[in-house]
């Protein structure tokens, strides 16, 4: 039962690891490193725009591949899950251990911290004990020295018998050398050696027990000694993952069986039990990466970390740790507010102008009166609204999230939060996965998979709808501007900001109660454990983050909003223009749901707006707005004060927007996240938990909130 | 040997001290994640700072900072030093 090389050719890597490959010349080449080495950047700075994510072939784990070509030879870039060992038997370690393994890359990059060189080497020597052919890529060169840590690449290269680059991918310093090591790898010019991690005596001979006949098994196809080990530490993964994709089953070797257990047998004379083995395999690990980055550093400063510390102390500081923090929040918040006024007014005129002209147009085609309506009225008003209401609020929003996120603040973010997740039975990680939700829950509902228990995981995906992302934040916003500010004069932004944070502070408070009481109910169980980097301060790159912010999230958020609202826009005018007996069909099922949005402090209106706004958050308002236009009143809303006006025409007081605000942070996750759930969950169950705990905690909010405010006769 | 007297659980250590990591009492995933960051026999760690509430404690391991939360640090024994 050898192995061809046919199953481990370039049929395993499509179908196994669905690697793209144009045709049987391009060279594979894996990606690896720790979290926190800068790994995107170099996987980003390497191949551009030419990239596509999925996930990895049954896994709920990101798969991202790349494509460049450098002399006249296609590259595809695989970039394998950052993690800080191959060991630990996590998904995104089993991963990235097998496609090292089976996926025979030509080559493998290891991007390793300069400034935190040592626990990186760890995972690189791990990596080196699997496959031979192995570039140490030392990332983030530029902090380094900056942090006066000097390192002696070429000795490093010696010490670990691969060859060793030095990059600073931000700067792209580096990458052009990086570019030419992986073409010399992979094309055999040279030949790695790379240095073995040196096992004490008693791990020696158990490995000499067995590694000969596991020689003739895997017949030069896997590195024997370290498949011994694995086999000796009782790893169960690799050997199924060596079934799913050699097809080779050693497990039923009779033989080899005997010798694991003969080898066992002496281990425990010598009083060397299976968890003690585990130490002392990754305590010789640790020691050759210790041995080695003691020879290459030299640090310049001692106290080269004295600036992080002293940021973290007054950051993450008892005093003023968290009222910073919300400090921060708000002060993003009142740049986006104040600053989105001014472009969202000219875009609004802008807009209107072009939709005046397309009227005009029509008039001179001469189509009849209905076409012109659906797609001007209809189409073109709601995407104009769209664009001019949620455009400027997120092109300065998101490049400040993303600023705060490269800066390295976010993990600060969870570190100061933890004791509160902790105490709500959460992990702490809920935390960085509730930030991301500020930016869209679709991609905090992703990002939950950094979180390993699945218990906590299913509560960070629950509840993650409870912080306002991209598309509800306008509402938000608008309603603070439009109801709040406009009542309180000259302070009128800071009162906008305040509303803002305050629907926020309770979001995450609701998130923490929220959690508690699933942690109580239907997710029993207890906190697991959590460990928390916080990497070092980083200069961050503004152009970058401008352009990644403007890219990737901005137009992509856009794009599905724009998507959303040409159609629904269509739905909407017809709903308003259809008429059944007296009233338009919009103005029936308005009727029909005011009773029960009554008793929530909302008109039909109102909720009728929420439940056509399923597909994307963003259209809530302009439905809400054309609705009420659609019932007759003749008005030009070209002011904030005309749509106030608008608002009290139909019976809007200060309660119903407070309570739209509360409605609009607590209630069914849009379309696009509850089909994110879905996938990331597998389960129609859960996905219908995450709709109905966040709509019934709405329900329940706003009636409350209203209730109360009448009986005690507020309005 | 005489250090076994002086073992004190992780969270124990004041803020500013340095321990040596003397024994994990942590069993099964919780040790091997301990055991990456890079917690073998006689490394050194340094209390950093706590968080606002007092838990996690942010330590420094092998050049790296890291925040455990009280019931891990407590599975880790060090020797003040």
């Amino acid at each position: 039962m050898g192995l061809t090389k046919q199953s481990t050719g370039t049929g395993t890597l499509k179908e196994m690891f669905a690697v793209k490959l144009e045709s049987t010349d391009d060279i594979v080449v894996a990606l690896a490193g720790n979290p926190n080495t800068g790994k995107s950047t170099v996987f980003n700075s390497l191949t551009g725009l030419n990239q596509h994510t999925g996930n990895w072939p049954g896994k709920t784990v990101s798969n991202a591949q790349g494509k460049f070509t450098h002399r006249n030879k296609k590259y595809i870039l695989v970039d394998l899950p950052g993690t800080y060992s191959l060991l630990a038997n996590s998904v995104e370690e089993q991963v990235a251990r097998d496609f090292i393994c089976f996926g025979n890359p030509h080559a493998t990059v290891v991007v390793t911290d300069a400034t935190c060189l040592e626990r990186n080497l760890n995972l690189a020597l791990q990596i080196m004990e699997i496959t031979n052919k192995v570039i140490v890529c030392v990332n983030l060169m530029d902090e380094a020295k900056r942090k006066k840590i000097n390192i002696d690449l070429k000795k490093l290269s010696d010490l670990l018998g691969v060859p060793v680059v030095g990059t600073s991918a931000r700067s792209g310093k580096g990458l052009d050398e990086l570019k030419d090591i992986i073409g010399k790898v992979a094309g055999g010019e040279i030949n790695p050696t790379p240095v073995q991690v040196s096992y004490d005596e008693i791990l020696d001979k158990a490995i000499q027990e067995v590694e000969p006949h596991i020689h003739n098994l895997v017949d030069h196809q896997m590195n024997s000694k370290w498949i011994s080990l694995r086999l000796l530490d009782g790893d169960q993964p690799l050997l199924d993952s060596m079934n799913e994709y050699l097809n080779f089953n050693i497990s039923e070797d009779k033989l080899l069986q005997d010798k694991l257990l003969n080898a066992r047998t002496e281990l425990e004379e010598d009083k060397i039990k299976l968890e003690d083995l585990r130490d002392r395999i990754v305590g010789n690990i640790v020691k050759t990466a210790e041995g080695i980055s003691t020879n290459v550093i030299c640090l310049k400063n001692q106290s080269h970390n004295q600036l992080d510390r002293k940021i973290d102390s007054l950051l993450t500081s008892r005093t003023f740790g968290i009222p910073i923090m919300i400090a921060l929040l708000g002060l993003v918040f009142w740049i986006t507010i104040v600053g989105a006024n001014f472009p969202s007014t000219v875009l609004a005129k802008g807009l209107f102008w072009i939709e005046g002209q397309l009227t005009v147009f029509f008039g001179w085609l001469g189509s009849p009166l209905w076409v012109h309506d659906i797609l001007v009225l209809g189409m073109y008003r709601t995407l104009a609204w769209v664009v001019s209401v949620m455009l400027p609020p997120m092109a300065i929003f998101f490049p400040m999230f993303t600023l705060l996120e490269d800066l390295g603040y976010l993990p600060r973010v969870a570190f100061n939060l933890d004791h509160y997740f902790k105490k709500a039975c959460a992990h702490g990680k809920q935390a960085l996965t509730m930030c991301m939700g500020f930016g869209c829950n679709a991609a905090g509902v992703i990002a939950c998979r950094i979180i390993d228990s699945p218990r906590e995981r299913l509560i960070a995906t629950i509840t993650n709808n409870f912080v306002p992302c991209n598309g509800r934040f306008p509402t938000i916003i608008a309603l603070a501007t439009i109801f709040i500010a406009s009542a309180t004069g000259s302070f009128s932004s800071f009162a906008a900001t305040l509303s803002v944070l305050a629907a926020i502070i309770l979001g995450v408070i609701i998130t923490l109660f929220i959690s508690k009481l699933l942690s109580k109910t239907i997710l029993k169980g207890l906190p697991s454990s959590f460990t928390l980097e916080l990497p070092p301060y980083r200069k961050p790159q503004i152009g970058r983050i401008i352009v990644r912010s403007i890219f990737d999230r901005t137009l992509f958020v856009l794009g599905r909003a724009v998507a959303v609202a040409a159609p629904a826009g269509l739905v909407i005018w017809l709903m308003a223009n259809t008429t059944v007996g007296e009233a338009s069909i919009l103005t029936l099922c308005a009727q029909f749901l005011d009773p029960f949005a009554q008793l929530l402090g909302l008109d039909g209106y109102i909720m009728m707006a929420f439940i056509l706004g399923l597909p994307a958050n963003e259209i809530v308002i302009p439905i809400l707005i054309m609705s009420y236009l659609s019932k007759g009143s003749m008005l030009e809303l070209n002011s904030l004060s005309a749509m106030r006006q608008l608002l009290i025409d139909n019976g809007w007081t200060w309660l119903t927007a407070v309570c739209m605000m509360l409605f609009s942070l607590n209630h069914w996750p849009c379309g696009t996240t509850l089909w994110t759930i879905r996938k990331e969950t597998q389960s129609w169950k859960w996905t219908g938990v995450s709709f109905l705990v966040p709509t019934v905690t709405g329900i329940a909010v706003c009636f409350v909130v209203a209730q109360g405010a009448q009986l005690l006769g507020l309005v | 040997m005489s250090f076994i007297n002086n073992l004190i659980p992780l969270n124990q250590l004041p803020v500013g001290s340095f321990g040596k990591v003397k024994e994990l009492i942590a069993e099964g995933i919780v040790r091997r994640r301990m055991l990456d960051l890079g917690l073998i026999y006689n490394t050194t760690v340094e209390s950093l700072r706590k968080s606002p509430a007092g838990d996690p404690v942010a330590y420094e391991i092998r050049g790296a900072v890291i925040a455990l939360r009280s019931e891990e640090a407590s599975k880790i024994l060090v020797e003040s030093i």
